[in-house]
């Protein structure tokens, strides 16, 4: 027996101790998310009091299980009853869940999102029904995903190999191994896996190249430069299941023939750092990494290499300059990386959710794969979900569904009930579709003619409040900043596009200026060297082509609807409702508000520098304070009809 | 001096003990630099200076490679790290007021070093917590759905410390 057989045996031991464990266990979802909304907290006073009583009781540190706007998470096993996932937990809730759950008789239904068994996805059984609390998988936010590619985040320990064998870990690798590298080849070409990085261009394409590269050293690299403002999907997958990754290197690079590979991941991101750390060693331990990977004849390594914060090295050949200590600028295409790549050798870069892909495919089968998805995209896709929106967090779909049903059903539709305006996809790289397109497929084609792109999958909602002049000027100056200089369509484009949207947004704009981005923005998409000046228009172009008559309200009527540019808005005090507080006052930070004690209050305009803080510290029952730019805006207007008509 | 001369045998020592982590070649020019930040709080002209000796790549090409990294710094750094994070989640959700809120309380814009040391403030692309938007890092530590009344209590929580 070799000694992963032991490792499996082992495991699946241990999993199913944890599964029908006698002693209860906390797990607590202690991502990066988790602990930011204070899992650690929620730790301490576990373990505290564990330790304080001599309880026992389990505390296992688990991934991000998804709905992140319920962090921190906490899902609570106790021998027979249904496990339970507790959200919004803090130190306090911890404790009556340990207390009142496990120690007593009251499951605390008030805080649980649901009752699971391992799988969100798998059913209850009768036998483990729990009174008053729902199935975590009817859970709106749960309900129409698909966790393939998540399957493990949040349910199994991150650290422990153990869990992920037991959960068929390294199968999928196993069964490459036994097909070889055409079959799995053609696996993988069969189940219609598109690159999960952004363009999507066909993985078993990408792979031919490569494979028919001359020359017998080939390298695969792991993109995990996850630079996209609004993304943090390739982060959860790591720091929730970091094996799932680098199982689908371990595919990818037999059916390559590639020996040694890289992660380039952000520094950013120190968590899942740590995670990969700690998965290449029990790799190491378990013959999985190295010289004749079980007897296959396969070798292969690895090695973490650290992002130093440049946007641009998510761009292939830009990263395999900063993997060569160099800086990180593109090359122009061709050679491909695919050909001529890390030192000159045929390189293959993967994004990691395409490499979690990989398991799952060869695993199930090709066949398995493409029920999900739709006709040209096939699979699941992970979005995270953020931006103004009820529920945010880390979902995964079945490619082909409706906007809408993202936004609404699992998003639980826009924060505080306000009017959906737009949703941006893509990040700096793609551009925002306006809310009368909500029906549109999630699939690459759908949103490309849409203006937008896939992206790696980064969602933010946009509401009433957010002015689409401001959201185009908020990406451009990201890109403008990022762009490495290296050719000038991109390096003099942004800077040229971002000077007049600061202009416009200032309320110096000229109807000309439209067409003079317009123009711009094809030049440097037609001009640019690499994806990051290529894609740079897509917010600009977006915003003109949906929100036109919003660039025309700032420059015609020296007016921000959604009360965002600064300079366009002047803030006021309403005397008569006005009871001279004093509160605004108090907060303003240039001294621009006077007033005696219980007499309306006045805002010199000279001073204001229209920051806002008076608007938020006027007590809601006087709501004195308010806004205008230029004339009554829209937003103005259907106030007031709002009014009239309550 | 005695006292500046063992300082910088210590230098040269740790320099030592970062090159032997990394292979000798050109692709460890990055991860030899971040190592060293770490260690140092960030690159010195002497660092520099003794790299060029000891990797044998030229100090202009490692200021070169540096630079166009925004990880890396030229000057030490405060005692404590304040990020704000600037990315679509928090902007949408008022970032850029809590940079500004910060600046005003610290006196600095983003970029600098207060006067006393304390407090470095940067702003950053993004923090990957879209989720938990608009955050603010303090030495790593990941503040969630910050508003601009909290930022005075956030920074007190580390004003105090070590002097």
């Amino acid at each position: 027996m070799t000694s992963l057989q032991q490792a499996y045996t082992a495991a699946r031991a241990q999993w199913e101790k944890l599964q029908a464990s006698e002693v209860p266990i906390f797990f607590v979802g202690a991502a990066t998310c988790g602990r930011a909304a204070g899992a650690t907290e929620v730790l301490q006073a576990l373990r505290g009091r564990i330790e304080q009583d001599k309880l026992d009781v389990l505390v296992v540190e688990v991934g991000c299980l998804g709905p992140c706007s319920f962090e921190p998470l906490v899902i609570v096993h106790k021998s027979g009853s249904a496990r339970i996932c507790y959200g919004n937990v803090g130190p306090d809730e911890v404790i009556r869940i340990l207390e009142n759950h496990v120690l007593g008789d009251d499951p605390c239904a008030q805080w649980a999102l649901g009752k699971m068994t391992v799988c969100p996805n798998e059913r209850l059984t009768a036998s483990l029904q729990t009174d008053g609390i729902e199935d975590l998988s009817a859970h709106p936010m749960m309900r129409p995903q698909v966790r393939n590619i998540l399957r493990n985040c949040g349910l199994i320990d991150p650290e422990n190999v153990h869990h992920y064998l037991a959960r068929d870990g390294y199968q999928g690798f196993l069964k490459a191994l036994e097909l070889g590298p055409e079959k799995t080849l053609d696996q993988v070409k069969a189940s219609g896996l598109r690159g999960r990085g952004g363009a999507g261009f066909p993985t078993w394409r990408k792979w031919q190249f490569c494979r028919t590269a001359p020359g017998p050293t080939k390298y695969l690299i792991c993109n995990a430069d996850e630079g996209d403002p609004g993304a943090f999907m390739n982060r959860s997958l790591i720091e929730g299941d970091p094996h799932a990754v680098l199982e689908g290197m371990l595919i990818a690079a037999f059916t390559l023939g590639a020996s040694q590979g890289y992660i380039y991941c952000r520094a950013e991101y120190p968590l899942a750092l740590q995670r990969l750390d700690v998965a290449i060693g029990q790799m190491r331990e378990l013959g999985l990494l190295g010289d004749d990977i079980q007897g296959s004849g396969f070798s292969f390594d690895l090695s973490v290499k650290k992002g130093a914060g440049a946007f641009v090295c998510g761009e292939e050949t830009a990263l395999i300059a900063s993997i060569e200590g160099r800086r990180g600028m593109p090359q122009p295409r061709p050679p491909f990386p695919a050909v001529s790549g890390l030192l000159g050798k045929p390189t293959v870069i993967q994004n990691v959710e395409t490499l979690g892909n990989l398991p799952l495919i060869l695993r199930n089968g090709a066949e398995w794969y493409t029920q999900y998805g739709s006709e040209t995209s096939k699979g699941t896709k992970t979005f995270a979900l953020a931006g103004k929106i009820e529920r945010t967090g880390l979902v995964e779909v079945p490619l082909g569904i409706k906007l809408k049903d993202i936004i609404y059903e699992i998003g639980g539709g826009v924060l505080g009930g306000k009017a959906l305006k737009a949703v941006q996809t893509g990040g700096p790289s793609g551009g925002c579709i306006p809310a009368e397109k909500m029906d549109l497929p999630v699939d690459y084609e759908t949103l490309t003619q849409a203006g937008s792109i896939m992206g790696s999958g980064g969602m933010i909602v946009l509401d009433e409040d957010t002015c689409m002049v401001d959201v185009a000027r908020y990406f451009l100056s990201f890109t403008q900043a990022e762009s490495c200089g290296k050719c000038a369509p991109c390096r003099v484009g942004t800077r040229a596009m971002l000077s007049i949207l600061e202009r416009i947004a200032a309320g110096e704009g000229q109807m000309a200026d439209l067409e003079k981005l317009e123009s711009i923005a094809r030049t440097v998409k037609d001009g640019s060297l690499c994806g990051l000046g290529q894609t740079a228009p897509n917010p600009v172009l977006t915003t003109l082509r949906y929100f036109r008559n919003e660039y025309e309200d700032h420059i015609q009527k020296g007016q921000c609807p959604a009360f965002v540019c600064s300079r366009m808005i002047s803030l006021d005090i309403d005397p008569h409702r006005c009871s001279g507080c004093g509160a605004c006052a108090r907060v303003c930070p240039v001294v621009a508000i006077s007033g005696e004690k219980k007499q309306p209050h006045v805002i010199d305009q000279g001073i204001c520098i229209q920051c806002g803080m008076c608007l938020s510290a006027c007590p809601p029952r006087y709501a004195a304070v308010y806004r205008r730019s230029g004339e009554l805006t829209r937003y103005e207007q259907r106030k007031e009809i709002q009014r009239k008509s309550k | 001096m005695p006292i500046g001369k063992s300082k910088i045998e210590n230098r040269k020592s740790k320099i030592t003990d970062i090159l032997a982590r990394h292979p000798a070649d050109r692709g460890s020019l990055i991860p030899v630099l971040q190592d060293i930040q770490k260690d140092f709080g960030y690159l010195s002209q002497d660092v520099i200076d003794e790299l060029e000796r000891r990797m044998g790549i030229s100090a202009n090409e490692i200021y070169g490679v540096a630079t166009f990294y925004t990880q890396f710094r030229f000057s030490p750094p405060g005692e404590h790290t304040v990020v704000s994070c600037q990315g679509t989640a928090c902007h949408v959700r008022g970032g850029l007021q809590l940079l500004k809120e910060l600046e005003q309380r610290l006196g600095v814009t983003a970029g600098q070093t207060t006067a006393d040391g304390k407090f470095d403030l940067e702003r950053v692309a993004c923090l990957g917590c879209c989720a938990l938007a608009p955050v603010v890092a303090v030495d790593g530590k990941v503040h969630a759905q910050v508003t601009a009344k909290k930022i005075p209590s956030i920074l007190s929580q580390y004003a105090g410390g070590r002097k």
